[in-house]
């Protein structure tokens, strides 16, 4: 990698040992991934936020890094493990409360814009067509690339920390407008299509794709149907960006046969003990259908909605948190579905989501069964 | 031998060399660097103080903060030679201030248990 003089003095300590590190952390990973040269990006997303994710070595880390580290750009972050305001509610334990705030204050003092949300392409206003940016949350690093007309690579956590701290990220991959063309297509066969049928055509296509995949047979997607598509690739593999309309090169079809293997490896259970709604977290527009959705109805079983803090004003103001409410809904902030210590497997056999990101991380790390069904069959057969 | 930098430095010392890849995040105590992976050919052998010879890193990013406990607590490696450079264990690395290169495979199959090696990652060459 070619380095400026600048970058070079910093690597070497002379601008402090947080930068030193930063820069490290920059050339070791644009080394491994065959960057040429940094550049600057206006934007940082960071992950591991939730102790369930990054544990007490996290936990030491952002603690001292965070004694005289800053954020150079603007800083987002991914959700918490749970809602501080809700908190008492739960049954979490008194150690695991106070590791997440000092997760949380370490983030803060260092600059970050406490967004704990998954989906800052929604909450925040898009940058110009072209921007790079360095996203770590795999849905949003694909939203971005594929919907906002952002450019990022599927960051990880040290990399978009590195990145906020800098400014700068390593020019590899998809920041490559050739990585970015794909030379595989997938076309989409399936007629009767939701929210649940892209979560998994997208799963379905992270198994397939190298870095960037196009999808033809697809359009007039809402947002949630994006989302949804964004999440499911960005659990099952390493592609970090659609297309839409047919590219040259292999094509593969995904039909309901694909569909059935990819429902039945995440549907283990025909039914659930509780429902989550998120991974991603709801933004206004979906909160506000699901309000129209319930009305005249109630949950038989508990609800669990997972947004963003940035929402919640609006929610309120447009009544649509009354409606949630009275239909029996939770609603938490700050916190989402992946990794979260609110379902636990001693209280819970089965959850029940339309999220195929939800759906793994359930299974996989909380260790419960998953009914994966949509929010028309959720609300049809789990409400009055 | 010639060696591709991943993270500066130098270090010397005695190899210990695994066949296994190694996941930090599951198979090592970061406490004592003591492997507790039984499936793994180091099981119950210390990786701090030595300079590590392993394929890659396998598993959860999250290793890479492991790695930076490890070198909080003393019982990290002097420098790290790998195959191929996964993201986890360059960012463990980076962040913790261990040298890692990546050999290529001919030179990779020359290194031995115990060999008593100079590792400039700097100029990029091991003696």
């Amino acid at each position: 990698m070619e380095l400026t003089k600048e970058e070079e003095e910093a690597l070497d300590g002379k601008q402090g040992e947080t930068l030193a590190l930063a820069y490290r952390t920059l050339v070791a990973i644009g080394e491994a991934s065959n960057a040429d040269r940094l550049i600057p990006i206006e934007w940082a997303h960071l992950s591991g936020v939730n102790y369930n994710t990054i544990g007490d070595a996290g936990k030491e880390f952002l603690s001292h890094l965070s004694n005289d580290a800053r954020f150079k750009v603007k800083t987002t972050v991914n959700p918490m493990g749970f809602d501080f305001d809700s908190v008492s509610q739960y049954k979490l334990d008194d150690k695991f409360i106070e590791n997440q705030r000092s997760i949380k204050n370490s983030y803060e003092k260092m600059g970050v814009i406490p967004s704990y949300s998954c989906i800052p392409y929604e909450i925040f206003d898009v940058p110009k067509q072209g921007t790079h940016v360095s996203f770590a949350e795999s849905n949003a690093a694909i939203y971005a690339n594929s919907f906002s007309g952002l450019k990022t690579n599927k960051e990880g956590a040290f990399s978009a920390l590195a990145s906020a701290l800098t400014g700068k990220s390593p020019c590899s991959d998809l920041r490559d407008d050739d990585v970015r063309r794909p030379n595989l297509t997938i076309r989409m066969k399936v007629e009767s299509r939701d929210e649940l049928t892209y979560g998994m055509l997208g799963y379905f296509a992270g198994k397939v794709a190298g870095s960037s995949v196009a999808l033809s047979g697809v359009n007039n997607l809402d947002r949630r149907s994006c989302k949804s598509l964004c999440a499911g690739m960005g659990t099952s593999g390493a592609c970090g960006m659609f297309t839409f309309g047919e590219e040259k090169g292999e094509k593969i079809d995904f039909d309901k046969n694909e569909m059935q293997k990819i429902h039945d490896e995440l549907n283990t259970s025909e039914k659930g003990d509780l429902i989550t709604l998120g991974s991603p977290q709801l933004g206004i527009e979906e909160i506000g259908d699901l309000a129209l959705m319930l009305k005249g109805r109630s949950f038989q079983k508990r609800c669990m909605i997972f947004c963003p803090r940035a929402i919640k004003g609006q929610m309120t103001d447009l009544g649509y948190t009354n409606e949630i409410k009275r239909a029996g809904g939770e609603l938490l902030y700050d916190c989402c579905t992946c990794l979260s210590p609110l379902v636990d497997n001693k209280e819970v056999d089965s959850v029940v989501t339309n999220s195929v990101k939800g759906a793994y991380y359930l299974r996989t790390s909380n260790n419960v069964d998953v009914n994966l069904k949509s929010l028309k069959r959720i609300v049809e057969e789990e409400t009055k | 031998m010639n060696v591709k930098i991943i993270v500066r430095g130098k270090a010397q010392g005695s190899l210990l060399v695994a066949k296994n890849p190694i996941n930090f995040l599951g198979g090592i105590d970061k406490k004592s660097g003591l492997v507790h992976d039984k499936k793994h050919d180091l099981f119950g052998k210390s990786i701090g103080n030595k300079i590590l010879v392993f394929p890659f890193g396998v598993g959860s990013s999250v290793g890479a903060y492991t790695i930076y406990s490890l070198k909080y607590n003393n019982c990290a490696p002097l420098a790290m030679i790998c195959l191929k450079a996964d993201l986890t264990t360059a960012s463990g690395c980076a962040i913790s201030n261990i040298p890692l290169v990546v050999a290529d495979k001919n030179d990779y199959d020359l290194l031995q248990e115990n060999n008593q090696v100079t590792l400039d990652a700097i100029a990029g060459k091991i003696l």
